[in-house]
């Protein structure tokens, strides 16, 4: 009897009318595709995104070149040169990230400590020239005040689980 | 008008011939080659739809545009021939799998008149050109000098003759049946009804026709001679552009081409499911492709399902399980039809 009824199953397709019946009704199911340019999925405020570097309220930038993320940095995509400025502080003269290299792992953001270094949640960002893929100190800085209310909102947010 | 005509009449008999049977390819082959299109842009969409995507919607409305832009890109791509492939072979491998897949359009009926060739050995003669389609997948694999191109090609090459005989056995229960081999005699003994099909009572050579069509085309699940995530591209990974886009088309063409001689071998063609009146009213080419337009369907349906049948599974399903099949059913047709007072069932 089993094996006159797995004939049977086998020779009226019935395990594959089966998966048809299972792709035929998500044939009928709502999509979930999300258009990206037009709609976008919510972004953690952890996102890993484009570097920035921030400033004091007062204005000063926060960096102290203590070479902290240049040393964690995975990648070796952080280039710092420091020196005495004239008030007889230590700061970087050059701060250069190389995008192409970096691999946004957020360690320098984590072995920052004065949350200097942060990486915000830009991530529609594209170079069209060679050489574009090196953030320079002032490009740092300058994505760093523009996008100062979206960093600090988005440091506050998660500082509850850390 | 008059002088068209006058200078028409005026052209030897030759010329008026070739030019008329010209015409006629070109209505054949234009609609053909955008349905071809266009069955890429069906297949992305159903294909999307039922793994809840939503597929291609951004070249034109609702990406109807979709399938000619892919066509440009193709143009305008360079052709690479790979160092050391046999440059001849090489190019005219898709010219090869393509021209079968159109020339058997010939003899395909879409009505009872409006036929370019209405051949008495119709059926034969697809057969032969189908036959034809796979010399194409093997010079490719041959001449592209490559060891993936050349594993696809066997294998394509393995599995065509398995399948081809299960469908030329699955052909002649067809041909016992309706005692014909000119297509549209087959189509007009299938007249009056869902009930005169001739998929009822050759139910399994149907399904073994289809499937064996599905493996002849190279379709998933079958398509162990491009075989993807096995070896990369089979056959055709050393083709771009235009000569890849004969491949495609190809592929495609022949699909349309399975789906249609289903329909008109076992669906019973141009004719009306039902012989009353509102069924009749439409016209007869509107029944044949709507259901070509089914069967298209139910392949991109299974290609979407199932997926790719282990090499020595499909051989087993070839020779020890479709051959065994229509060998079977054969000898029923002819036991019934001589031997028992039940020969009308098939008839």
């Amino acid at each position: 009897m089993n094996w006159i009824n797995r004939h049977f199953n086998t020779f009226l397709l019935v395990e594959l009318m089966r998966g048809l019946s299972v792709t035929g009704r998500h044939l009928f199911k709502r999509k979930i595709t999300v258009q990206y340019p037009e709609e976008k999925t919510p972004k953690s405020p952890r996102f890993r995104g484009l570097h920035a570097l921030r400033r004091y309220p007062n204005g000063e930038e926060r960096c102290i070149a203590c070479n902290l993320c240049e040393a964690v940095c995975p990648a070796l995509a952080i280039t710092i040169e420091s020196e005495e400025r004239s008030d007889g502080t230590r700061r970087t003269t050059r701060y250069d990230i190389d995008l192409f290299k970096c691999i946004y792992c957020g360690f320098c953001e984590e072995a920052c400590p004065v949350d200097s270094i942060v990486e915000t949640d830009i991530h529609e960002f594209h170079f069209e020239n060679r050489g574009e893929n090196i953030m320079t100190k002032e490009m740092l800085l300058a994505v760093g005040d523009e996008f100062e209310q979206q960093i600090a909102d988005a440091r506050r947010a998660d500082s509850l689980y850390r | 008008m008059s002088w068209a005509l006058s200078i028409w009449a005026g052209l030897p008999f030759g010329l008026q011939v070739t030019i008329e049977s010209l015409a006629k390819i070109i209505a054949i082959l234009i609609p053909l080659l955008v349905c071809v299109a266009y069955v890429t842009y069906a297949e992305r969409k159903i294909i999307g739809y039922i793994q809840v995507r939503i597929g291609p919607n951004r070249v034109g409305p609702r990406g109807w545009l979709q399938p000619i832009a892919d066509a440009v890109k193709l143009v305008f791509k360079e052709i690479i021939i790979p160092t050391n492939a046999n440059r001849f072979l090489f190019l005219s491998a898709p010219i090869l799998s393509l021209t079968p897949a159109l020339a058997a359009w010939a003899v395909v009926p879409f009505t009872d008149t409006l036929v370019l060739a209405n051949l008495d050995a119709g059926l034969l003669y697809i057969l032969a050109l189908t036959s034809l389609g796979v010399y194409g997948v093997i010079v490719a694999g041959w001449a592209s000098n490559s060891k993936y191109a050349f594993l696809g090609a066997m294998r394509s090459a393995a599995q065509i003759v398995a399948y081809e005989i299960a469908m030329g056995f699955a052909l002649v229960g067809l041909l016992m049946v309706a005692g014909s081999l000119n297509l549209v005699h087959i189509v007009n003994a299938q007249q009056g009804g869902l009930h005169q099909w001739y998929l009822w009572p050759l139910f399994p050579l149907f399904l073994v026709y289809f499937i064996s069509g599905m493996a002849e085309t190279n379709r998933a699940p079958f398509d162990v001679a491009e075989g993807e995530s096995e070896i990369v591209a089979g056959f055709h990974v050393e083709y771009s552009g235009m000569s890849f886009m004969i491949f495609f088309m190809a592929e495609y063409a022949n699909m349309v081409l399975i789906a249609t001689l289903a329909a008109i071998l076992f669906l019973g063609g141009w004719h009306a499911p039902f012989d009353i009146a509102p069924f009749t009213w439409l016209p007869p080419f509107f029944w044949l492709f709507g259901k070509v337009a089914i069967l298209m369907f139910v392949f991109l349906w299974l290609r979407a399902t199932f997926p790719r049948y282990r090499y020595d599974q499909i051989m087993r399903l070839g020779w020890k399980v479709f051959i065994p099949i229509t060998l079977v059913w054969i000898a029923v047709i002819g036991i019934f039809r001589f031997f028992t007072p039940f020969g009308f069932i098939f008839r």
